[in-house]
């Protein structure tokens, strides 16, 4: 049945700029303080306070616009959305309506279907709300308003997307334009990256939009994929029964991987925008966006193509390090360290990628330096240490950024070259393994790994394996 | 110029600003609402048309802050005329069920 449906999808992504400051005070916007310690007369909505406009939100909003081919709205300004709820002190946000400050762009995303056009309808600045935590035994609800005031950039796109796939792709690229750009960290968990997702679903073939739902609280890229999956389930549900859906916000819980309906009837939806009189309107001039333009770090494509110039790494390999700008900040500067670009694409695309992937690590918790791998790799190059030695101690310095030169001393891994050293190893543990010896003479291969496993370990991995077998094979001729 | 408020638009303001309203509450908010659209009719009587709709009242425009903290800790400031305060937030009837 489901079959005959298609998904129309359109999002609205609230992204936290990484400004230091509040979007209209000198509040810090630093996350995790004791409640309400970053706040004041402004970004509590205090009676007579005035509200003086961040220069860098515009810059950073400037920024995400060009980035997603964006039209810069040259004279924009500010409106008030009015609302009554606790964690909006002003009872209005300050936001923008009439003169978004970019409009009509895109981003390209792919698809198993090939590349794809999302379209962006607008991105607006406004500010964000207060915090609200909900007491258990309580009845009551406490309000934090350290969040009150931090920057927004809110990026509406047209209800170009029609899965749970392609919404992900377009949220994943957002992502990294704004963390190549530095304007937010964009992390889910910490609510820097927000999504409401408005879907309808309509007869597949026909173009008229059916009605559609608006989903908040949508916190994972798992929450916004099980809610699509959801809502999509649950409207086809209502029309094959021959019901209506209601256009109304729905809230997602993730717990119960349900939604229910946020606001009745009665709760009437009426911002009466109107321009915010506080504010003076924002004159962009062109040189102005000729300066932002010129200050935008190279985005990926650039990069890729930079990588294909500069380094002599694997197109996969350069796909892979430049999805994340951590990642690809941490191979450049490695590879600039130590002049081996393939060998620092090598330890990333193994050692990193795995561990990383053990401990369920985002590449924004990376914390090893650059110079200790610059310095690991040089050791293992010189032959100083083994490759397996080199793997254990790449483990401490991906956990405490250990320098690896004081490491090795330390612990003692240095190479044993020596070859007397190797040959008095060897002698012993042949002596202590004559069954093995005789299976081998006897022409059983395996019996040589046993013995190799046997010295190698003696030498705790210190040794280059092909002097310790070429040791073992003189010793048994 | 009477009736230009109806019962449904009162209502519905009320709804919106959060406020009950008895009757006679309701019939004054109507006047005095209605003598604001009067008022405001006058201007209908000027010729608008070929003028720039106005975006602020005063001819400035780019008035920006650097992104500089300059508040330090402001909790006991914002806390101090809180109705019901628990340890360093305002406590307010519980808002989702």
């Amino acid at each position: 049945m489901s079959g005959q449906y298609e998904t129309v999808i359109g999002l609205e992504v609230h992204i936290e700029l990484a400004t230091k400051t509040k979007i209209f005070c000198g509040c810090s916007t630093e996350f995790g303080s004791a409640p309400n310690t970053h706040t004041c007369p402004v970004c509590t909505g205090m009676p007579g306070s005035l509200p003086v406009l961040n220069k860098q939100v515009v810059e950073y909003a400037m920024a995400l616009g060009l980035a997603a081919n964006c039209k810069i709205t040259q004279v924009c300004k500010f409106d008030r959305k009015n609302y009554f709820y606790p964690d909006n002190p002003q009872n209005y946000q300050i936001s923008q309506l009439y003169l978004p400050i970019a409009r009509d762009g895109y981003v390209e995303i792919e698809t198993p279907a090939g590349e794809k056009k999302v379209r962006i309808h607008e991105m607006h600045m406004e500010e964000d709300a207060g915090k609200l935590v909900h007491d258990e035994w309580d009845d009551t609800s406490l309000v934090d308003y350290n969040r009150s005031g931090v920057p927004l950039v809110e990026i509406v796109s047209e209800p170009d997307m029609r899965s749970a796939d392609e919404v992900i792709a377009y949220l994943e690229k957002l992502r990294m334009i704004a963390q190549y750009l530095g304007v937010s960290d964009c992390k889910l968990q910490e609510g820097s990256m927000r999504a409401d997702v408005n879907l309808s679903v309509r007869k597949a073939g026909t173009d008229k939009l059916g009605t559609r739902t608006e989903m908040k609280n949508l916190n994972s890229f798992k929450a916004i994929a099980h809610a699509i999956e959801g809502e999509r389930a649950r409207q086809i549900e209502i029309l094959e029964a021959g019901k209506e859906v209601v256009q109304e916000t729905r809230r997602w819980d993730d717990n119960k991987e349900s939604s229910y309906a946020m606001r009745s009837k009665e709760d009437a939806q009426d911002y009466r925008y109107f321009p915010e009189p506080d504010l003076v309107p924002i004159v962009i001039s062109d040189e102005w966006i000729k300066a932002v333009k010129a200050r935008q770090p190279e985005l990926r494509p650039e990069k890729l193509e930079r990588y294909r110039r500069e380094f002599d790494i694997p197109q996969y390999d350069a796909e892979l390090i430049t999805e994340s700008k951590k990642v690809a900040d941490l191979f450049e500067k490695t590879a600039e360290l130590c002049g081996k670009p393939k060998k620092v694409s090598n330890w990333i695309m193994g050692e990193t990628f795995r561990l990383m992937k053990d401990r369920g690590m985002e590449p924004e918790e990376l914390s090893f330096s650059p110079e200790n791998l610059a310095k690991l790799i040089d050791l293992a190059d010189a032959g100083t240490i083994s490759s397996s030695v080199a793997k254990k101690v790449f483990e401490k310095i991906f956990a405490d950024d250990v320098d690896p030169e004081e490491y090795v001393e330390e612990q003692g891994l240095r190479t044993v070259s020596d070859e007397g050293a190797i040959r008095e190893v060897v002698e012993k543990v042949l002596a202590d393994n004559p069954q093995a010896v005789a299976d081998y003479k006897g022409g059983k291969q395996k019996a040589f790994g046993a013995l190799m496993g046997q010295s190698m370990r003696s030498l705790k991995g210190k040794a280059d394996p092909a002097a310790v077998t070429k040791m073992i094979k003189e010793l048994l001729a | 110029m009477a009736n230009k408020i109806s019962d449904e638009t009162i209502e519905y303001v009320g709804i919106l600003a959060k406020l009950e309203l008895s009757d006679e509450e309701k019939e004054a908010a109507k006047a005095d609402m209605e003598k604001m659209l009067d008022y405001i009719d006058t201007l209908n009587e000027l010729d608008t048309s070929g003028v720039e709709p106005m975006s602020h009242v005063f001819p400035v425009h780019n008035v920006f802050r650097e992104d500089v903290v300059t508040n330090s800790d402001g909790r006991e400031d914002t806390l101090a005329n809180a109705p019901q305060r628990k340890e360093d937030s305002f406590e307010v009837p519980r808002t989702i069920g």
